[in-house]
C-alpha cells in the first residue's frame, strides 16, 4: 500500500520533470522553425534599409550592434560598482559582519526588483537630468540591472576564499589594498562567470531599455544617440501586421536565443573551471 | 626616508580606496531607497487628487477624463500571477524533490544545465514563443471546450508562460533547501522503518516548509514583476478579467505600454509612476521577507 | 628496540604466519578455527548478527576489509578502535542505511537471524524496523514529543489515539523521560535539551519494536550526567534488545560493554568478551590500543 503510493508519486515526479525539460525542448524547436527560414546573411550584417518595415530588404545589423555595445557599456559600470563593494565586503569587513549581511541582503532584494522599475526609475533620472534617449540612459538603466546580479555571484566566490589566505598575506606587511590583487586574482573565475551571467541577462531584457535607449535604424556611434536592441527589435516587430516583417522578428529572437545560449554554456565552464580550483 | 615615505603613501592609499569602496558600498545598499523614494516622488501629483484607496480600487481608466482606476490592472496582475504559481508550484515540488532525493546523479547532470539555459531565456523570446505556440494552442485547443470564444490573448496565456519562468527560480531554491536538510534527519526517519517517500512527506516537507513559503513569495514577486513576456500574450485590456480565457492587463504591462508616449495627458505619468511604485513596494517587501527567511535557513543548517 | 607506529605494526603482523589467518581468511570468530586467537566464550549458539566475509568499498577505498563477526543477542557489544578504522560504517550496513550513499559496493553477508539483509529480495524497511538508531547528536523529527514517538507506529499502521498514546507513555518510560516530559507531550521536540533529545530519540527508537538497538557514538554529544543516564538505560535495556555500540571512549566500554570487537584500519583485530579483551589481549595491537599508545 505505501509503496504504491510512492511508486505513484515517484511517476508524477518523472512527468513533472518531463514536462518542465519538454516546455525548454517545444520553446527551442518553436524559435529555430520559425527563425531559421528568416535568417540570412544579410540579417547579421546590414542595418534596416528604406521601406524595412514594410518588408523590403535590410538586416538587424542596428539592434545587434546596440545590445553589444550597450552590454558592453552597462557591464563595464557595473563591474565598477560591483567590484570595490564585493572586496570591501569581503576584505575590509571581518568575516561575521552585520553590515556585510545586510549589503547582501539588500543586493538579493535588488535582485528581485523587476526590470520595469529599474526601467521607470532610469526614466524618472533622465528627465530629472535633462537627457534623451541615448545608450547612456540605457546602459545606466541597465548596469543598475545587473549590478546586483555582479555583486551576488561575485560573492559567492569571493567568501569561499580563505581567510588564511589574507592573514598570511597581512603578515608579510602588505596593506589590506595590497590583498585585493591577491584575492581577484583567486576568484577570477568566478569573475567570469558573474560577466557571463549578467552578460546574458543584460542582452535579453526588454522592460529596461524600453524607454531609455529608445530605438534607431542606424548604429550608433555615440553614447548621447539612441540604440536599437535585439530584445525591442523582437518586440516592435512582432506587432507588425506584415508577414515579412514578423519573420524578422523570429530571426532576431533566434540570435538572441543564441547568444543567450552560448553565454549560458560558457558560464557554466567557467564555474566548472571554478570548482576544480578549489578541490 | 624614502622607506618612509613609500609606507606612509601606501597606507594613504589603502585608506582613499577603503572609503570608496565603503561610499560605494554605502551607494548600493542606498539603491533600492532611491529608487523608492524617487518613484514616490513622482507619484506625489496624483496622489494629492485623489486618494490611494480610490485609485486602487476604482475600475474605470480613463486617462482623458482624469479617471485612474488601478483595479483592473491588480485584477490582471493576480491572475496571471495566480496562475502561473499554481502551475508552476505543483511541478517544481514533484521536480526538486526527484531530483535531490531520487534521481541518479546522471540525470542531475543532465537536467541541471537545461534549467539553467531556462533561466537564462531571455523573457521576449517567451513571449514569441507564447504568441508561436500558447496563444493559438488556447485559442484553437483549450478554449473551445470551455467558452464560445477566446483569441487565447488571455491570463491564462500570460500564467502559462510565466510559470515557465519562474519554474527556474523556484526549483534551484528548493533544491538547495532540501540540500540544506542533515542526512541524519533522513537517517532517523529511514531507521525507524519508513519508507523514502514517507521521509519525504513527514520529516523533508515538514522541514522545509518555510523555506518553501519563502521560495512561493519569491516567485511571486518574481511574476509579478514580469513585463514584456506577459505584455505579449495577455491581450492588454484594461477591465477585470472573469476567466481564465479572458483578456487581461496586468500593472507592469500597463507601464510598458504606456510611458513616455502620452505625456502631455495631465497626471498620466504620474498615474503610470505611481503603477510603477506599487508594484515596487510590493515586490521589495515580499523579497525582504523572503531572504531573511531563506538566510535563516541556510544559516541555521550551515554547520 | 625501534618504536614502530601502528601501521608498521600491522604490517608486520600481516606477514606473520601466526596470525595471517587471522587477517586473511574468514578465521576470527568461526568455531571450527578457535584454536586461533579467538576466545572460547565468544562464538555463540545462536548469535543475533553475523557478519560473514564483509567488505565495503567507498568510492574507491577499500573502508571494510573481510569482517567476521558475531554479535550476541542481550547483551552490549561495543566497537573500539581509532578513529576512521570504519566502526560506523560497519553499524551502518547492520541496517543498510549505508547503501543510501552514493558510489557504495558491499560484498559478504550480514545476517539477522540467519536472514541476509543484503539480499535484494530483503524488505529494507523490515530489517530497520528491527533495530533502532542512535546516531552521535540527537536528530529530533521536526513535531512534537508526542508525534515523534508515535512517528514509527504510524508509518507501520497504527492509528487509534488510544493505541499511540498508550504507546508513547509506554516507551517514554522505558527511556527514562516520562516524568520530565508528560506535561508538555506537545511541544516541539528540539525545545527539549540535548540529553534530552537524545533519551527521546532513544524512546522513539524503541516505539517501533525493533530487537536491536544500534547506537553510534550516541553520548559523545551528551554532558557527563546525561550520557551516565544513557549508559544505565543501556543495562537495563539488553535484558530485552541485543546492544550494539560504537564508541571511542575506552572508559565507556570498559564499563558497560559484555564483548568488545576492536577494529583497525578496516579490519577486525580483535573480537571476545570484554573480560578477557581487557584483561587478556592476544593482539599486539590491541595491547598497545588498550594501553593508549595510539588512538
Amino acid at each position: 500500500m505505501r509503496k504504491l503510493e510512492e511508486k505513484i508519486f515517484k511517476t508524477l515526479m518523472r512527468i513533472a520533470t518531463l514536462v518542465i525539460l519538454g516546455s525548454l525542448l517545444l520553446i527551442f524547436i518553436a524559435i529555430i522553425k520559425r527563425g531559421l527560414p528568416a535568417m540570412s546573411w544579410d540579417m547579421l550584417t546590414k542595418i534596416p534599409g528604406g521601406g524595412f518595415y514594410i518588408g523590403k530588404e535590410g538586416g538587424l545589423l542596428n539592434a545587434i550592434a546596440g545590445s553589444v555595445f550597450l552590454v558592453i557599456g552597462a557591464t563595464i559600470l557595473g563591474l565598477a560598482i560591483s567590484i570595490p563593494v564585493v572586496v570591501y565586503i569581503n576584505v575590509y569587513l571581518p568575516r561575521k559582519s552585520l553590515f556585510a549581511d545586510i549589503t547582501r541582503l539588500s543586493a538579493d532584494i535588488l535582485f528581485g526588483i523587476p526590470s520595469i522599475v529599474y526601467g521607470a526609475f532610469a526614466f524618472t533620472l533622465m528627465i530629472y537630468f535633462g537627457l534623451k534617449t541615448s545608450l547612456l540612459a540605457g546602459i545606466i538603466a541597465v548596469s543598475l540591472l545587473i549590478t546586483p546580479i555582479l555583486i551576488r555571484s561575485m560573492d559567492e566566490v569571493a567568501r569561499l576564499v580563505p581567510k588564511d589566505l589574507k592573514d598570511a598575506a597581512l603578515s608579510l606587511g602588505a596593506t589590506r589594498y595590497e590583498i585585493i590583487k591577491v584575492v581577484l586574482k583567486q576568484i577570477s573565475p568566478g569573475i567570469t562567470t558573474a560577466i557571463l551571467l549578467s552578460i546574458g541577462r543584460a542582452i535579453g531584457d526588454a522592460a529596461s531599455v524600453l524607454f531609455t535607449a529608445g530605438y534607431t535604424d542606424s548604429v550608433p556611434t555615440s553614447l548621447s544617440q539612441p540604440a536599437a536592441t535585439l530584445p525591442l527589435a523582437i518586440f516592435f516587430q512582432l506587432s507588425s501586421p506584415i508577414q515579412e516583417v514578423q519573420d524578422r522578428a523570429y530571426a532576431a529572437a533566434l540570435i538572441l536565443t543564441a547568444i543567450v545560449l552560448v553565454l549560458s554554456l560558457l558560464a557554466r565552464y567557467y564555474s566548472r573551471k571554478l570548482s576544480k580550483n578549489k578541490v | 626616508m624614502a622607506l618612509r615615505n613609500n609606507s606612509a603613501f601606501r597606507i594613504i592609499k589603502d585608506k582613499v580606496a577603503r572609503n570608496l569602496m565603503l561610499a560605494l558600498t554605502l551607494f548600493s545598499l542606498a539603491l533600492a531607497l532611491i529608487i523608492g523614494v524617487g518613484l514616490y516622488m513622482k507619484s506625489t501629483p496624483i496622489l494629492e487628487q485623489h486618494s490611494l484607496w480610490s485609485l486602487l480600487s476604482g475600475d474605470v481608466w480613463r486617462p482623458f477624463k482624469g479617471q485612474f482606476g488601478f483595479l483592473p490592472f491588480i485584477m490582471g496582475t493576480l491572475w496571471v500571477t495566480g496562475i502561473s504559481i499554481l502551475i508552476a508550484l505543483p511541478l517544481c515540488l514533484l521536480t526538486s524533490i526527484y531530483l535531490s532525493e531520487y534521481a541518479h546523479p546522471y540525470v542531475k547532470k543532465v537536467v541541471f544545465p537545461m534549467i539553467d539555459i531556462l533561466a537564462g531565456i531571455p523573457p521576449v523570446v517567451y513571449g514569441v514563443w507564447g504568441i508561436l505556440v500558447v496563444v493559438p494552442f488556447i485559442s484553437d485547443k483549450i478554449a473551445p471546450h470551455f467558452v464560445e470564444y477566446s483569441s487565447g490573448y488571455s491570463v491564462l496565456a500570460g500564467g502559462i508562460i510565466l510559470a515557465i519562468m519562474i519554474i527556474p527560480l523556484i526549483i534551484s531554491i528548493l533544491i538547495e533547501i532540501f540540500a540544506s536538510i542533515p542526512k541524519e534527519l533522513r537517517d532517523a526517519s529511514l531507521s525507524l522503518g519508513a519508507t523514502n517517500w514517507q521521509t519525504i512527506k513527514f520529516v523533508l516537507l515538514r522541514k522545509s516548509l518555510p523555506g518553501i513559503v519563502a521560495a512561493i513569495v519569491l516567485a511571486i514577486s518574481r511574476a509579478f514583476g514580469e513585463t514584456i513576456a506577459v505584455l505579449m500574450v495577455c491581450g492588454n485590456i484594461p477591465a477585470s478579467p472573469h476567466s481564465i480565457f479572458d483578456s487581461g492587463y496586468p500593472l507592469p504591462a500597463l507601464i510598458a505600454n504606456n510611458y513616455g508616449e502620452m505625456l502631455s495627458i495631465p497626471l498620466y505619468d504620474s498615474a503610470l509612476m505611481l503603477a510603477a511604485f506599487i508594484l515596487f513596494a510590493i515586490i521589495f517587501l515580499f523579497n525582504l521577507i523572503s531572504r531573511i527567511v531563506l538566510t535563516r535557513i541556510e544559516k541555521k543548517f550551515a554547520l | 628496540m625501534r618504536l614502530l607506529n601502528p601501521r608498521d605494526m600491522l604490517v608486520r603482523a600481516k606477514k606473520s604466519p601466526k596470525v595471517r589467518t587471522l587477517f586473511g581468511g574468514a578465521a576470527v570468530l568461526e568455531p571450527e578455527n578457535s584454536h586461533l586467537h579467538v576466545q572460547k566464550d565468544m562464538p555463540m549458539e545462536k548469535p543475533h548478527i553475523s557478519v560473514r566475509n564483509l567488505n565495503v568499498y567507498l568510492q574507491q577505498n577499500h573502508v571494510l576489509k573481510n569482517v567476521n563477526i558475531d554479535i550476541p543477542s542481550n547483551a552490549i557489544t561495543c566497537i573500539i578502535g581509532p578513529s576512521g578504522c570504519g566502526k560506523t560504517t560497519l553499524l551502518k550496513t547492520f541496517n543498510r542505511l549505508l547503501d543510501q550513499s552514493l558510489e557504495v559496493k558491499i560484498d559478504g553477508e550480514v545476517l539477522l537471524d540467519g536472514e541476509n539483509i543484503h539480499d535484494p529480495k530483503v524488505d529494507i524497511m523490515h530489517i530497520r524496523k528491527k533495530m533502532g538508531l542512535l546516531s552521535q547528536r540527537p536528530v529530533p523529527l521536526p513535531m512534537s514529543i508526542f508525534d515523534n514517538i508515535a512517528y514509527g507506529p504510524r508509518i507501520h499502521g497504527i492509528r487509534r489515539k488510544k493505541k499511540l498514546e498508550r504507546l508513547v507513555q509506554k516507551y517514554l518510560k522505558s527511556a527514562g523521560l516520562w516524568e520530565e516530559v508528560k506535561d508538555r507531550l506537545n511541544t516541539p521536540a528540539n525545545r527539549l535539551s540535548i540529553g534530552q533529545q537524545q533519551r527521546l530519540c532513544l524512546a522513539r527508537g524503541l516505539a517501533v519494536e525493533p530487537e536491536i538497538i544500534l547506537g553510534d557514538e550516541a553520548t559523545s554529544a551528551l554532558d557527563p550526567i546525561s550520557s551516565k543516564k544513557i549508559e544505565e538505560l543501556f543495562l537495563k535495556l539488553k535484558e530485552e534488545y541485543s546492544i550494539v555500540l560504537v564508541t571511542h571512549t575506552l572508559r565507556q566500554a570498559k564499563r558497560i560493554a559484555d564483548y568488545i570487537i576492536f577494529m583497525y584500519m578496516g579490519e577486525v583485530v580483535e573480537a571476545g568478551t570484554a573480560d578477557q579483551l581487557f584483561n587478556n589481549p592476544q593482539q599486539e595491537l590491541t595491547r598497545e590500543y588498550l594501553s593508549g599508545y595510539f588512538s
